[in-house]
């Protein structure tokens, strides 16, 4: 009794033994019935993805990419300004 | 002897300098082409928020290729510039800041929304980045 429900929360039919463990997981908890009976069978057969108690996460398809660097850095413009204000200067014809 | 030799070298290297020195003055007090100094006070061109300068409204060929090598020669200038101190951009816009407040009355340059605007005695609109 024990054994059946331990496995029986392990995610359902990725390794082989899980179909037997998990059919017969829910043969058992379809006779005691309950709401975790209903979560099991649907994974299990895997036709209605969502009922009450499952919960189901979708991971992005995309790798996330955190894009640094966007702006315009505010205090690299004041460190620039005084080399800016020479370079004018050093440049007359062209600014 | 050796020493004699050494600051007679240490004399001409200095001579060099002196004469480089010059030539470096002399290219730096290049004013503008007579042609751009019209071009920018007649409000043909203007200066950008982002360091370059812009062609305010349709002008002649001749004007935009006079925009396109002066701006040519500002890239040139910012990658030189800020190697190792920030980016092109970033030196560009510092720039840009400082260009815009330079300009001269009559002269047109960008406000931060992208409208060009005439510089009047007063200050003129700048980017809020702007030190």
């Amino acid at each position: 009794m024990i054994g059946p429900q331990l496995t029986g929360s392990d995610p359902a039919a990725t390794n082989l033994a899980m179909p037997k463990i998990a059919s017969s997981f829910a043969q058992f908890a379809a006779v005691r019935s309950g709401r975790r009976a209903v979560c099991a069978a649907t994974m299990v057969a895997g036709l209605v993805p969502m009922l009450s108690g499952c919960i189901q996460v979708t991971a992005p398809d995309k790798p996330i990419v955190i894009e640094l660097n966007v702006n315009i850095r505010q205090e690299v413009i004041y460190q620039l300004s005084a080399d800016a204000e020479k370079t004018i200067k050093d440049n007359e014809g062209v600014f | 002897m050796t020493k004699t030799r050494f600051s007679s070298s240490v004399a001409l290297m200095g001579a060099a300098a002196l004469v480089l020195g010059a030539a470096g003055v002399a290219v730096a007090q290049e004013a503008r082409d007579p042609a751009y100094a019209a071009a920018r006070s007649s409000g043909q061109v203007g200066e950008q928020r982002d360091g370059y300068l812009g062609v305010v409204g349709s002008q002649p060929a001749a004007v935009q290729a006079m925009v396109r090598d002066l701006n040519n020669k500002r890239r040139a200038i910012y990658t030189e510039k800020a190697a190792g101190k920030g980016t092109i951009e970033e030196y560009a816009f510092a720039t840009a800041c400082r260009l815009i407040a330079q300009t001269a009355p009559g002269e047109k340059y960008q406000a931060p929304d992208g409208s060009w605007q005439t510089r009047t005695a007063a200050a003129p609109q700048r980017d809020p980045r702007c030190p």
